[in-house]
Order: structure tokens, then C-alpha cells, then sequence
């Protein structure tokens, strides 16, 4: 049944205007009203007719708005975006009046009935959220259990790092062509290379600080970038791998992306802390936290390869035909022609699967490693701080909220740079 | 008369159960001009894909330039760097630039320098007349402007053959005319081609020899008065009356 309340309207448009735009505005105000002062302007109405009033008042209102042209802007981008029919005008309502109701509760336990002053337990006396337990722990959950002291070696060493990443911008002319040698070989060599000397340290007078002691969001950090920077390679030799025309090639490649997609990431690590030590020479010994890197990149260059190889399978037979008519082995036709079109086809889904990774890395708390939120449910336990559970959780969700959509953002500017007309 | 450049001897190709060349005989002189025409699904395509083995025939010899194409070549990619070839999608490069798209294989298979690249690429592609659009991207061309931008790439490559596989089908016909100009141009200039096409007034203008293809076999293999003027076989009656 379609509702239209069309034939109210009469041809004097400017008076459905007026109209529409006080009885919208009444409902809003209403519901404002009775969720941030808690007064209640329609309490004469009985009792259900009341708790539906600015409902029914606001579609009658944004009923009388709807037309072709009003010429006033704010009303035609309503009409255009939220006021297309009846159906979208009563979302609209419920989502906004969720959104005031929402709000006020929010507000006051996140900020105006908050503590962040002082530096214990004994100091949130109020009914908010206890921000000082944030405030206290802020270092733990940066740095996990790194010494005090020696904050500055991480965060030199991620400044280092970030600054030679953005080195290949100020790439010469005649150096371009080295730019993915760079990115793919020699930036993670020397990132590695930084963070082992600074973070870990052991010589050049710095004192060496084992595996176990890093945590909190720097340790997020390292594990995802290592991931990120060698699951992308990986993942595209196996993607061309299940595409080759050698069957041995063929056959491993499947193999191991069927295998590493079969199992649970958690799995995976256990085993790489637990079980694979067991198979390794008594004397020959790898560091938990790079075992654990190299479980979840080989873990993650699986579904990096399959989403490789959908942009490979998008890409029409011409460009293969035109690539080899040209003279072009298969090493030229792919770097030059196939994988930068590919490759560019999947920026979304490599972006998907990144921010899945950074996700997953909690998980490196299962084998005892305590990142941001493993730092978190470390902290919660602890007799002195019990019973902030809540605040902890909010601060992690913000971060890496804050993380995922930076990347998910940085990923769209890159479609649009690389995008060309077709 | 000297050794032709292209042998096909007895070439006889199979998708899966389906013949597409059946017993085709062929030999192209250098400098040679052949236009090869035919109903769609005749085999004509395959036919010259055969020749820079994108296609790969299952019996039959196939001698290009001296070198013999089976699965034993080794140096494919050298031989197909003399074959230039043309398609009916164009398949520009839609990632780089008309430029980059000639300069890419002369810098990358004949390691020829970038700076030699680019004269060479801006030289053929004043012949073909889009010097001008050397910077755009192909997806700002016209159809038309495309396929004479790949003409020009396959060129860069300085073949000894050009092959052109229905290089008008996809254009709008005023477009046809342009495109047909520059490889008329070609032909003029002394290029070994063989030509795929519907394109009769071309043929005439231009072919040595016309070859009527039809059901994976060369049903008639004319000089191009013979082939026009008085037609052997039925099956190319019926065509020519058809299409003129």
C-alpha cells in the first residue's frame, strides 16, 4: 500500500514549506527535548500516541517538503539524499531520533561524568568512565612491558622507518625504475635491519631488550608492517604460481594456498610457537616474535594471492596476445603490462585483506606475545585496576578504528592516482 | 625467386574436437601483400595467430623467417618480435601512455635506448598522423586514433612482417577509412603483410594475392584481378555476391 500524501499539498508550494519545515522541526525539537532535558511536551497525549508523536508529526512534515524543486538548497539536498520516498523519510526520522536518544547517555558517561585526574583506582569517583586507568596505563599500552626509559629507541626507530617509506616520493628521474626493487627488497631489509639494532638492541652500547618485553600498539605496529610488507610479494609469485602453465608450479601453488586457507590463524600460531621449535636443531634458535611474523605472513600471502589472482583473471586475453605478438617473455609481459593493471584492479581487496591482518594480530596473544589488546586484557586483570574492562575496550576500538581507516582511506587515494581511462 | 619468408605447410589445427585448419598450404615472398577474407568461424584468425603462435597448431609445418615453429622453438619471442601484429580489440596498453606504449618493447626486448626509443616512436607515429596524442592515455582516443596508435607500436618493433587481424571491425565506419589509409601507407612502403579484413576496396587497392577462406580451408587462393574479376569457386561466388 503507498501512502501519498501528495494531494494535501496545495499549489501554493511556499505554504507546504512552512508546513513541512515546523512540523519536521517540531519533531526533532520534541525529541531533543525529552532526551537532553528530559522534558516531555507531549505528555498530555495518551500513552502511546505520545512516544509516536514526533515520529508521525515528522513524516507528516517531511511529507509536505518532498516536491521536485523548491529552490532553497537545503531543502533540495534533503529531498535529494534523505527524502526520497516515504520509506527513506521514516528511516530518516528513527535514525536521527536513535541518534538524539543515543546521545546524551553517551556524552555523560564518556566525558561529562568521566575522570581522568589523579592516579589511581581511588580517584574515578564518578559515574562516567574512568579515564585515568587509560591515562595511567597510556605507556604500558604503547609500549607494552619495554623499559621506561628506552621509549625513545621505538620511537626514533618508527620515525626512521616511516621516513624512509616515504623516501621513494623523492625519487630521481633516473631512479624510478629501481622503486619497486626498493619497496620490495631493500626497504624491508633496512626497516628490519633499524628495528632489530634500535628496538632489540645489543650493540652500539644499547642494551639488549628480548622479544617478550615489547607489547602495546608499537608491537601492533611491527607485526603488521613486516606482515604487510612480505605478504604482498608472496602472494603475487603464488597468484602468477596457480597461473602457470608448468604443472609442478601450478600444483605447489595450489597446494599451499589451499593449505594455508584451510587452517584457523590461531592454529597456525600455536604451532609456530609451540610445535615448530620441536622440529629445529637443539642449537639453532629463532625469536618467538619472528616466528610468529612468518606464521602470519605465509597465513595471510594465501588470501593475498587469491585476490592477486582475481585481478589477473579480469584482465582481457588482448593484453596477453598484444604483450607476447610484441616480442615479451613471460617475466616482461607481467611486469610491465599484466601486474600493474592487476594489480590496480585489486587495490580494494589487498586493502580488505590488510586490515583484516591488522585485525588478526591480536591473536598474537595466544602464544604470549601482548599487543595493544592483549596489553589490555593484561591490564584489566590487574587487582589494583579491576572493573575497567569497558574503558580499555573503548580505547582500542578508537585506535584501531582510527588505524583501519587511515588505510582504508590511503587505499582509495591510491585508485585514484592510479586511475586511468579505459 | 628467392625463399619465401612465411612456409605453411599442411597445417592442420584442432580446438578440442573441432577442426579450424584443415590441410592449409601457404607461402608468403617477402614484401608480399595478402588479404585473407572468409565468413566469421572460417579460421581466417587463427590462421594468422598460427604465424606468431599465439595459436598453436597440432600437425602441419609452420617456417617464419627460416625458424620453424613447434614446441621446441626456444627463441618465440625473438621470432614474434619480428612479426608485428595488429588486433581487432587494438589491445593498447591502457596503463601507459600512446608514447610509452610504442617506446615499452623496443627498450625492454631490443634494449634499445630510451632516448632512441622515443625518436623512433614519435617518427612512426607522425606516419600514422597522431604525433599529437603521444602523451594521452588510449582511453582518451577515439577507436579510429587506437588502432593507428597500434599500428605505430607494432611498428616501433621494426618487423619484417606485419600481420592485421580484422584491424576495422571494431570502428565506427568513418574511422574505417583513417586506419585503412595508414596501412595502405604501409603497403606502399613495402611491408610483408597479410591481412585480415572485410574490407574488399582495401583489397583491391593494395593485395598481391586474395585467399578465401571457409570451414578451416583455403577455398581459393587467387591474384586479386583473377580473385574479383572471375572467381573459380562457387563458395566464392556466393561471398563476393554477398559482400560487394
Amino acid at each position: 500500500m503507498k501512502i501519498s500524501l501528495s494531494q494535501i499539498k496545495s499549489n501554493n508550494y511556499i505554504t507546504n514549506i512552512y508546513l513541512g519545515t515546523f512540523l519536521f522541526s517540531l519533531s526533532i525539537f520534541d525529541v531533543f527535548l525529552y532526551s537532553f532535558l528530559n522534558i516531555n511536551i507531549t505528555s498530555f497525549l495518551p500513552g502511546n500516541l505520545s512516544l509516536f508523536f514526533p515520529l508521525i508529526i515528522g513524516f507528516i512534515g517531511l511529507s509536505f517538503l518532498r516536491m521536485e524543486y523548491s529552490g532553497i538548497k537545503i531543502i533540495d539536498n534533503l529531498n535529494k539524499h534523505i527524502n526520497t520516498s516515504n520509506f527513506n523519510a521514516l528511516l530518516t526520522l528513527i535514525i536521527i531520533f536513535a541518534l538524539l536518544k543515543a546521545l546524551p547517555p553517551a556524552l555523560s558517561w564518556m566525558v561529562l561524568d568521566a575522570n581522568i585526574s589523579g592516579d589511581t583506582k581511588q580517584a574515578c569517583t564518578g559515574t562516567g568512565a574512568c579515564w585515568t586507568y587509560i591515562k595511567v596505563w597510556f605507556k604500558r599500552f604503547m609500549y607494552g612491558m619495554y623499559p621506561n626509559e628506552m621509549h625513545w629507541r621505538i620511537n626514533s626507530a618508527f620515525i626512521l622507518v616511516i621516513a624512509l617509506g616515504f623516501a621513494g616520493y623523492f625519487f630521481k628521474e633516473n631512479l624510478k625504475k629501481y622503486l619497486a626493487l626498493y619497496y620490495v627488497v631493500i626497504y624491508p631489509i633496512i626497516a628490519f635491519l633499524i628495528i632489530y639494532y634500535l628496538i632489540s638492541g645489543g650493540s652500539f652500547g644499547l642494551v639488549w631488550v628480548e622479544t617478550g618485553a615489547w607489547g602495546g600498539l608499537s608491537l601492533t605496529f611491527i607485526v603488521s608492517f613486516f606482515c604487510l610488507i612480505f605478504c604482498f610479494p608472496l602472494g603475487m609469485i603464488l597468484a602468477l604460481g596457480r597461473r602457470s602453465n608448468l604443472p609442478a608450479v601450478r600444483y605447489t601453488s595450489i597446494c599451499y594456498i589451499e593449505f594455508w586457507r584451510g587452517v584457523p590463524l590461531i592454529t597456525v600460531l600455536f604451532m609456530s610457537s609451540v610445535m615448530f621449535p620441536m622440529f629445529l636443531p637443539e642449537d639453532f634458535f629463532m625469536d618467538k616474535l619472528v616466528r610468529v611474523i612468518i606464521a602470519i605472513t605465509l597465513f595471510e600471502a594465501a588470501y593475498c594471492a587469491e585476490v592477486i589472482r582475481g585481478g589477473l583473471q579480469a584482465l582481457p586475453r588482448g593484453q596477453y596476445d598484444a604483450a607476447k605478438s610484441l616480442g615479451m617473455g613471460y617475466w616482461k609481459m607481467h611486469i610491465f603490462v599484466i601486474l600493474p593493471q592487476a594489480l590496480k584492479l585489486v587495490i580494494p581487496g589487498i586493502a580488505n585483506t590488510f586490515l583484516a591482518l591488522v585485525k588478526d594480530t591480536p591473536l598474537i596473544f595466544v602464544v604470549g606475545l601482548a599487543e595493544i589488546a592483549g596489553m589490555l586484557a593484561l591490564a584489566k586483570t590487574n587487582p589494583k585496576w579491576l572493573g575497567f574492562a569497558m574503558e580499555g575496550y573503548i580505547f582500542a576500538a578508537i585506535i584501531f578504528w582510527i588505524i583501519c581507516y587511515a588505510m582504508s582511506k590511503y587505499s582509495y587515494n591510491l585508485e585514484q592516482k592510479y586511475k586511468t581511462e579505459r | 625467386m628467392s625463399e619465401p619468408i612465411i612456409k605453411i605447410n599442411d597445417v592442420n589445427k584442432w580446438f578440442g574436437d573441432f577442426q579450424v585448419l584443415k590441410n592449409i598450404n601457404l607461402d608468403v615472398n617477402a614484401k608480399q601483400k595478402i588479404v585473407v577474407c572468409g565468413p566469421s568461424g572460417s579460421g581466417k584468425s587463427t590462421l594468422i595467430r598460427c604465424i606468431n603462435r599465439l595459436e598453436e597448431h597440432q600437425e602441419g609445418k609452420i617456417i617464419v623467417d627460416g625458424n620453424e615453429l613447434n614446441e621446441n622453438t626456444k627463441n618465440i619471442e625473438e621470432i614474434r618480435a619480428e612479426v608485428g601484429m595488429v588486433f581487432q580489440q587494438f589491445n593498447l596498453f591502457p596503463h601507459l601512455s600512446i608514447l610509452d606504449n610504442c617506446t615499452l618493447a623496443p627498450i625492454w626486448v631490443k634494449k634499445m635506448p630510451k632516448k632512441k626509443a622515443e625518436e623512433l616512436a614519435l617518427n612512426q607515429l607522425e606516419q600514422v598522423q597522431i604525433v599529437d596524442q603521444a602523451y594521452k592515455f588510449p582511453g582518451q582516443l577515439s577507436g579510429g586514433q587506437q588502432q593507428r596508435s597500434a599500428i605505430a607500436r607494432a611498428l616501433c618493433m621494426e618487423p619484417k612482417i606485419m600481420l592485421f587481424d580484422e584491424p576495422t571491425s571494431a570502428l565506427d565506419p568513418e574511422m574505417i577509412k583513417e586506419v585503412l589509409d595508414a596501412m595502405v601507407n604501409l603497403a606502399k612502403g613495402g611491408m610483408t603483410m597479410i591481412v585480415v579484413t572485410h574490407e574488399m576496396g582495401f583489397a583491391k587497392e593494395v593485395a598481391d594475392e586474395v585467399i578465401f577462406m571457409d570451414e578451416g580451408m583455403i577455398v581459393e587462393k587467387n591474384t586479386t584481378k583473377e580473385f574479383f574479376a572471375n572467381p573459380k569457386s562457387d563458395r566464392t561466388k556466393l561471398f563476393l555476391s554477398q559482400i560487394l
